[in-house]
């Protein structure tokens, strides 16, 4: 480090320019915006080198069709992770929302088979999921339990419920109409790929620009600091939850349509995907960073392997070792790179 | 200001460590920018400058925290690299951080020698060793703290003990201290110096950071300012006049270091009737008018911050009323108090004030977001341009409102917690220790703020461990003893002594109490029979 070890007199204008009090240098700008959303870029860049590899290794990655492909695949877990993030910025874990997309996709099947609208059936698949996330939140935030053993508690409450629900028995059949939500496709882009968008826009817009959003960054980063701020803690940790709740139903509503099919087996580890997607995308679990855009790169990269893995023909077996180390390395690499950073 | 010691002077060894030339910028920023710097064996040398001036940055190089640009480190005549901490360690360098450097969740003992632990085999803790050596080590800075409480029970001074006690602990021969005092009050200061003088005449070589000048005289040797990054001066401090180092300092005159303004009392705002929490707080009643500056003094435990928590809604209270502007009310939440207009400036900046990764808008804003929002979207130019206001009028140095708070120095950090509570535009101000670790120049600054709060009929309950502080600039002087008000003393009743004997609730003799006299020191520190628990009471004042 030690660079030059010959005296200089300081220089005049270097007198000056620290004499005014707002020591600002020119480079500041592009600095700021590097310290910004240089992490996003990195996110970004591991997609575009696992992209290029994968390029050069198949002649069937770089397709449209595989590309549509591999885009709808992430949508279920990229609307998932996107509540994750909400939940992992204020420092919390959501660990039920596999079972919760099982329960309200049972719950929506059932009242699909019963005869009701489609409309009405979606509408009680997306509320039995805000109000499991919602009952989460309650117990983190009043019953000031950890969220790591509450939300451990209400996966197998949840999957539970789907399986007595349905005595274990999927539902399957249901109308075109319904399961346009999955398979039918507006200007050409399939449907859950709409959906996931549209949930990243309002979920950007939520964290960026509002109330909600700032409360959450601010609790995640110093919870007492908050509530000794004046913001209802609790209140906001409950809706966070919620969120990620009605975002597992949203999933649910979809997965239903895909499959034809409501399953009290359904979204079996869906959470380590989501939590995944969003700690590869820079949300960091201590809580009070992250950003939408990040988990969604996270999500990508996480269906890009996956289908990259299926047409290198890696068994599923080697495929789930696969995941799980890519996942330690991404995360091993933001800690070093932030740690040399400072 | 104290009498000066009568100082026993060793004869000033030769340099122990030299700086030359020193350079040190982060990105977007030179902080150090040629400083030359000289330390001698068994001198105190004390650092002064402005917030953000660098005197942090200084003391991590020395200590290995972070890594110099330019520039030269002579230890013992010979250029050294300090690598690391641990390096730092083994040149036997000891830092105490301005900023707690502590684990909550470990013990006292555990504390002191973490890293360091004392083996049987390798591998396996020596406990009770580490706790004798723990406890020798307290007891020779008179803290009757227990080795094996917890450290997130214990109040903020006391964590800044044990953060000494481990500085200690390491035998350094380069003793660096941050801020050591900003948190302590009267006593335990008398014993640190004490303590410190003690190390001198053992050789050590002190680095001593502080924005108490009138510690100056006590301690100090040697001083040099910083200003901008550069060294302008050192001198000897028998030979320099504090107002001189104050001008090399902020570069220009100061007026006045206590510029109260009084205002006419107005109609009466708060008045607290019996408040009484568990045998903590003990049936307090007082009354606080618009236009005033109510100051609150005790020792360390004495429950000031837990008043003050308590009126703010963030601590429980058993039974007494609350009245503001004559109306009953009650305060549960934080959320509640703001809404009544109050605002609590807490202690513990770090814990309890900052959210560390956000930024300086976004910490600003914090308390009164509502304000800037519609439908609950936040108002950006709004925001911004509040933000950019009180960053401006308090002279917060950053790059700009978008820089996270954790980046900014010490003292910079607390007027962004100031700055909150301005933009909560409360009309009862509640600050606990309002200028901890803020400069001489940014104090006068704050409290020409206080002087406009009160003008334009607000109120403010300060707290202060910082004697001159509190007389300086209260209308009104209670004083708090094991959770009870012992006195009242309006501005002219209100003197060192009348209220260091409100603070320890006894009519003990006036001349006990004078600022340096080490031997009357030793006596008070021992558990007075009254207050066997003096020292765990203060262990509630941190929230749970
Ligand atoms: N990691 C960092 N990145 C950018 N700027 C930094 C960083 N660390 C410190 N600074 C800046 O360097 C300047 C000097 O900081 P430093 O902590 O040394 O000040 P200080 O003299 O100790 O002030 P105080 O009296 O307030 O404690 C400040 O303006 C601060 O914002
Ligand atoms: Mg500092």
């Amino acid at each position: 480090m030690n660079k030059s070890p010959e005296l200089t007199a300081p220089s005049p204008e270097g007198l000056r320019s620290a004499e005014s009090s707002a020591v600002s240098v020119g480079r500041g700008r592009i600095g700021r915006i590097l310290s910004r959303y240089g992490r996003q870029l990195g996110t970004v860049t591991g997609l575009l080198l696992l992209c290029g590899a994968l390029t050069a290794l198949t002649p069937y990655f770089l397709t449209i069709s595989n590309l549509l492909n591999v885009v709808q695949q992430t949508a279920i877990n990229a609307i998932i992770a996107a509540g994750m993030t909400f939940v992992i910025i204020t420092a919390g874990i959501d660990l039920s929302v596999g079972s919760i997309v099982a329960f309200a996709g049972v719950v929506l099947g059932s009242a699909l088979a019963g005869g009701h609208s489609a409309f009405f059936s979606v509408m009680a698949g997306l509320v039995v999921g805000l109000l499991c996330g919602a009952a989460n939140g309650v117990l983190i935030a009043f019953g000031e339990l950890p969220p790591f053993i509450v939300t451990l508690g209400t996966m197998s409450v949840a999957r539970g419920a789907a399986l007595v629900y349905t005595h274990g028995r999927p539902i399957s059949g249901f109308s075109a109409g319904f399961r346009f939500l999955a398979t039918g496709h507006v200007w050409r882009i399939p449907m859950p790929v709409l959906i996931m968008l549209a949930v990243y826009g309002v979920g950007h817009f939520l964290l960026s620009r509002t109330k909600l959003g700032r409360y959450t960054y601010a609790i995640g980063g110093n919870e007492q600091a908050t509530r000794l701020s004046g913001v209802n803690v609790r209140l906001y940790k409950t809706l966070v939850y919620g969120i990620s709740g009605l975002l597992s139903g949203l999933a649910a509503v979809i997965l239903t349509a895909r499959l034809d099919s409501a399953q009290p087996i359904a979204g079996i580890m869906y959470e380590l995907d989501a939590i995944a997607a969003t700690v590869i995308g820079g949300t960091s679990l201590m809580g009070g960073e992250g950003k939408m855009f990040g988990t969604l790169v996270g999500a990508l990269i996480m269906g890009v392997l996956r289908d990259g893995l299926n047409l290198l023909n890696v068994s599923s077996y080697i495929q789930q070792i696969v995941i799980g180390s890519v996942i330690i390395i991404a995360v091993f690499l933001d800690i070093t790179l932030k740690k040399t950073k400072t | 200001m104290r009498a000066p010691n009568p100082k026993i002077r060793l004869p000033l060894g030769s340099p122990i460590l030299e700086l030359r030339q020193l350079g040190k910028s982060f990105p977007g920023v030179k902080v150090l920018d040629g400083v030359d710097f000289e330390l001698r064996r068994g001198e105190v040398h004390v650092l002064l400058g402005e917030n953000g001036a660098g005197k942090s940055t200084l003391a991590k190089i020395l200590s290995g925290a972070c890594q110099k640009d330019s520039g030269e480190i002579l230890l013992d005549g010979q250029p050294a690299e300090i690598r690391n901490p641990r390096h730092a360690w083994a040149l036997g360098i000891g830092m105490i951080y301005q900023e707690l450097n502590l684990a909550p969740n470990l013990t006292v003992a555990e504390n002191i020698f973490l890293g360091r632990e004392h083996t049987l085999v390798p591998g396996v803790i020596s406990d009770r060793q580490m706790r004798t050596q723990a406890r020798e080590i307290l007891d020779g800075l008179r803290v009757p703290l227990d080795v094996r409480a917890r450290l997130g029970t214990l109040g903020i001074a006391q964590q800044q003990m044990v953060e000494i006690a481990k500085a200690l602990s390491l035998h350094a021969r380069i003793l660096i201290m941050d801020e050591p005092t900003s948190a302590l009050t009267g006593q335990e200061i008398r014993e640190l110096f004490a303590t410190m003088r003690g190390l001198k005449e053992r050789g050590v070589a002190i680095i001593y950071i502080s924005h108490r000048l009138e510690e100056l005289a006590e301690i100090g040797d040697r001083v040099t300012v910083l200003r901008d990054g550069h060294s302008v001066a050192t001198r000897a401090v028998g030979e320099v006049e504090v107002s001189e180092l104050i001008r090399l300092m902020v570069n220009r005159e100061l007026q006045e270091q206590y510029p109260r303004r009084r205002t006419a009392r107005g109609a009466e705002l708060l008045r607290v009737e019996h408040l009484t929490q568990n045998g903590r707080l003990r049936d307090i009643s007082f009354v606080l008018h618009r236009g005033e500056v109510l100051g609150l003094a005790g020792l360390l435990g004495s429950g000031r911050s837990r008043l003050a928590r308590a009126l703010f809604g963030a601590e429980p209270i058993d039974s007494g009323a609350i009245f503001l502007e004559g109306r009953p009310c009650r305060i549960d939440s934080p959320g509640q108090a703001i809404k009544l207009g109050i605002g609590f400036l807490a202690e513990d900046r770090r814990t309890d004030g900052l959210v560390l990764m956000l930024s300086l808008r976004e910490n600003t804003s914090l308390p009164s977001l509502a304000r800037f929002c519609r439908w609950g979207v936040v108002g950006r130019a709004r925001e911004r341009c509040a933000s950019e206001q009180y960053r401006r009028q308090l002279r917060i140095r950053s790059q700009g409102i978008e820089q996270s708070v954790n980046l900014l120095s010490g003292g910079n950090q607390q007027k962004v917690v100031l700055s909150k509570w301005l933009c909560a535009q409360a009309r009862l101000f509640i600050f606990d220790e309002p200028t901890r670790g803020i400069d001489v120049g940014a104090k006068v600054e704050i409290y020409e703020w206080m002087n406009q709060l009160t003008a334009a009929g607000s109120a403010i309950l300060m707290i202060s461990s910082d004697m001159p502080e509190i007389l300086g600039m209260s209308d009104r002087v209670l004083t708090l003893c094991r959770g009870a008000i012992t006195a009242e003393l309006d501005a002219e009743e209100a003197s060192q002594e009348a209220i260091m004997r409100g603070a320890l609730g006894v009519g003990a003799s006036p001349a006990s109490f004078s600022a340096a006299s080490p031997s009357v020191a030793g006596e008070k520190v021992r558990p007075d029979p009254d207050a066997p628990d003096r020292f765990n009471r203060a262990q509630h004042e941190q929230v749970p």
